[in-house]
């Protein structure tokens, strides 16, 4: 049956380049469809993240590449070879699960050992292998400790250790730093982002942490409502986000409603329900049948000035409504004459800003911000 | 229960006696919480058990008797080949309850918490404690009714074509009985065990390339270990103990524990020395049961 799927597929030659596919993959469970047509090809040796908020469908995309779930319709593929009715047991894929689900009964020697002892490998293969990878997580001192007597830092390497001991075609990642405090959860970015690089392994891993997927990901998958937003790598989803969703999910953000009002060979001009024009330089994905728009400006992307600037695209007149002092920068909340709220993110180097109240000027220039098509299809 | 010091309090009263609080007030909490209660384990568990102990030492006493404690032929009647074979037959009717409720209950427990909706959880479980709410009597006599050589058991094989069997009066009646009875305790606490089994350890195996027998015996039944321990420990006392079962299904051929004490006291032999002796015995090897699982159950925990 492997054999026959690996046979129909339709691109054999570019199987080999993927560790994953998911075609129009559909998940329903009784009667509530989480995954809606997800689709997406993983390269071989990617770091590849699926990002979204709670209940968006991402867990169950990658549950669906483990095999814990038979997609309702679609179809799983890895290294080319339909997984569909493939046990999770039988898949070349491993996972490091969201709590870690350690087994507690077994040292960490033997947790590890588990998956080398099921295949059935030779004593001093499977000696040396646990050796190799618990020193791969620095964890050697701790091998006949059980996983009760550990940290959580030092359960998420016993987890990661577990998981590729076996070598597996692609590792899966369940919210791997989720339980961790801040500092180690940095820390393990770092330590996960060079295990990726050294071992070249396809690392698949679901996150609904931001940061957490800019920094480490070649390329993120954005999840909403079951469906996929977006893919694309950290700095297209950040800079050229394709819906409102994604702009407003990634990092900060100010979006304005409003409809084209004209449009030339480089720039639109949208018109906010609150009367405001704004230029916006057109991208390539822009399409001119959109007319309801969403317009999205980063906040460290906008000027302030006490005076009126000399620039003269989307200059707008505020107030300063506060401006809390953060370090590196100063957030600032100004609201504009049309009533807008807009958060705005300056360098603390720049001259002592104004009180809260007084009046101030924005500016951005079209470059700085992007239009999208209000309603994603 | 702790008494703070007044918030204002004299110079005088700043000694470090002063601070703690009086020895009427810490033993008061302890004493209303436990008293009622202790006070009747006292009468009637602990102060029993210490005159069963006496009676033991006294040799052929029998009703109206003067105690006077003088040595131990009680116990050494208890080790004459005849009893001894009355307790090792107990023992060995006991593990073989044990292992039969253990072998029922572990598939439907593990059916009920890990397998079924767990709308119908609850349910189920009524449905299996069902049994206790009637009187173990009357569940003694049904089996009467059931194996006995005209009974239903029977007259089902008989009308199917299949030989009949005479089992009442025997020890598989007894097996029978005492499994029926004791089931549901065993389903009960495997039950709770397996509720707490963490899915992701299961997804885990079978992750890790474990088929689902193999992560059965290599995670399920680990997991559930301290379970099968405290059901199979409680099945196992219980049955020990249990009068009624081989009394009224196991007919003179399987003489028990419960029922050769039965006859010291209550019965034609009347034996009271050699009855507490009996008992001394049986409390002894039911407290290093338990003393074994906890200690068992200890060391598992702190390897955890």
């Amino acid at each position: 049956m492997l054999q026959a799927a690996t046979h129909n597929s339709d691109l054999p030659t570019l199987d080999s380049d993927f560790d994953v596919e998911l075609r129009k993959v559909f998940k329903v469970f009784n009667g509530e469809t989480a995954v809606r047509g997800v689709e997406f090809n993983i390269r071989r040796g990617e770091f590849f993240s699926i990002l979204g908020p709670s209940g968006c469908g991402k867990t169950t995309t990658l549950r669906l590449v483990a095999g814990f779930e038979t997609p309702s319709a679609g179809e799983v593929l890895i290294r080319g070879k339909s997984m569909t009715h493939v046990p999770p047991h039988r898949r070349p894929a491993n996972t490091v699960f969201q709590n870690y689900a350690l087994f507690d009964h077994m040292t960490v020697w033997n947790n590890i050992a588990f998956g080398l002892r099921i295949k059935r490998l030779g004593r001093s293969e499977v000696q040396q292998r646990v050796d190799e990878v618990l020193q791969l997580v620095k964890m050697e001192t701790f091998a006949n400790r059980y996983p009760k007597q550990l940290s959580g830092g030092q359960r998420q390497r016993v987890a990661l250790a577990r998981a590729l001991v076996n070598r597996p075609a692609v590792l899966l990642l369940d919210e791997p730093l989720g339980a961790l405090d801040l500092k180690l959860r940095k820390q393990m970015q770092v330590e996960l982002s060079n295990l990726h690089q050294n071992l070249g392994l396809t690392f698949v891993m679901v996150t609904h942490d931001q940061e957490e997927a800019l920094s480490l990901s070649d390329r993120i998958a954005v999840m909403k409502d079951g469906k996929i937003e977006q893919v694309g790598t950290p700095n297209e989803i950040y800079e050229r986000p394709r819906t409102p969703f994604v702009a407003d999910f990634i990092g900060d953000t100010n979006l304005f409603e409003g409809h084209l009002e004209s449009t030339d060979g480089s720039s639109l001009l949208v018109r906010t329900h609150s009367g405001l024009k704004i230029v916006v330089s057109r991208t390539p994905e822009w399409s001119d049948r959109t007319h309801q728009t969403i317009v999205s400006v980063r906040p460290e992307k906008i000027h302030l000035h006490c005076a009126p600037p000399e620039t003269s695209h989307n200059t707008f007149e505020g107030r300063l409504k506060h401006a809390m002092y953060l370090g590196t920068h100063v957030h600032c909340v100004v609201e504009l004459v049309s009533g807008e709220m807009l958060t705005v993110r300056q360098a603390t180097h720049l001259e002592t800003l104004p009180e809260d109240g007084s009046p101030l000027y924005l500016s951005w220039s079209p470059s700085d911000c992007i239009a999208l098509a209000a309603r994603s299809t | 229960m702790s008494v703070s010091p007044p918030p204002f309090s004299s110079t005088s009263d700043l000694t470090p006696d002063a601070t703690k609080p009086r020895w009427g007030t810490r033993w008061l909490g302890p004493l209303v919480l436990l008293g009622p209660a202790g006070l009747w384990l006292l009468l009637l568990l602990v102060l029993p058990t210490l005159v069963i102990f006496q009676l033991s030492l006294v040799p052929n006493i029998r009703p109206g008797d003067i105690v006077n404690p003088s040595g131990i032929d009680n116990y050494l009647l208890v080790f004459n080949p005849t009893n001894f074979r009355v307790i090792v037959r107990s023992l060995g009717l006991a593990v073989g309850t044990t292992l039969l409720c253990l072998g029922l209950g572990f598939p439907v427990a593990y059916w009920i918490a890990v397998l079924a909706p767990k709308r119908w959880r609850n349910l189920l479980l009524l449905g299996f404690i069902l049994p206790l709410w009637t009187s173990s009597l009357l569940r003694t006599y049904a089996w009467i009714t059931i194996l006995r050589p005209t009974g239903v058991l029977n007259s089902i094989l008989s009308t199917i074509g299949l030989p009949t069997l005479e089992i009442l009066n025997r020890t598989p009646a007894v097996l029978v009985g005492m499994s029926y009875s004791f089931l549901p305790y065993m389903v009960l606490i495997l039950y709770s065990s397996l509720e707490k089994l963490d899915r992701a350890l299961l997804e885990a195996s079978a992750d890790l390339g474990a088929t689902p027998p193999q992560t059965f015996w290599k995670i399920t039944v680990p997991q559930a270990l301290p379970g099968i321990a405290a059901g199979s420990l409680l099945v196992f006392i219980t049955s020990l103990g249990d009068f009624i079962d081989p009394e009224l299904l196991g007919g003179a051929s399987s003489m028990t524990v419960a029922r050769l004490i039965y006859n010291q006291f209550l019965g034609q032999t009347q034996n009271w020395g050699f009855g507490s002796a009996l008992s001394v015995v049986l409390i002894f090897a039911v407290s290093l049961s338990i003393a074994l699982l906890l200690k068992y159950g200890d060391s598992s925990a702190t390897q955890r």
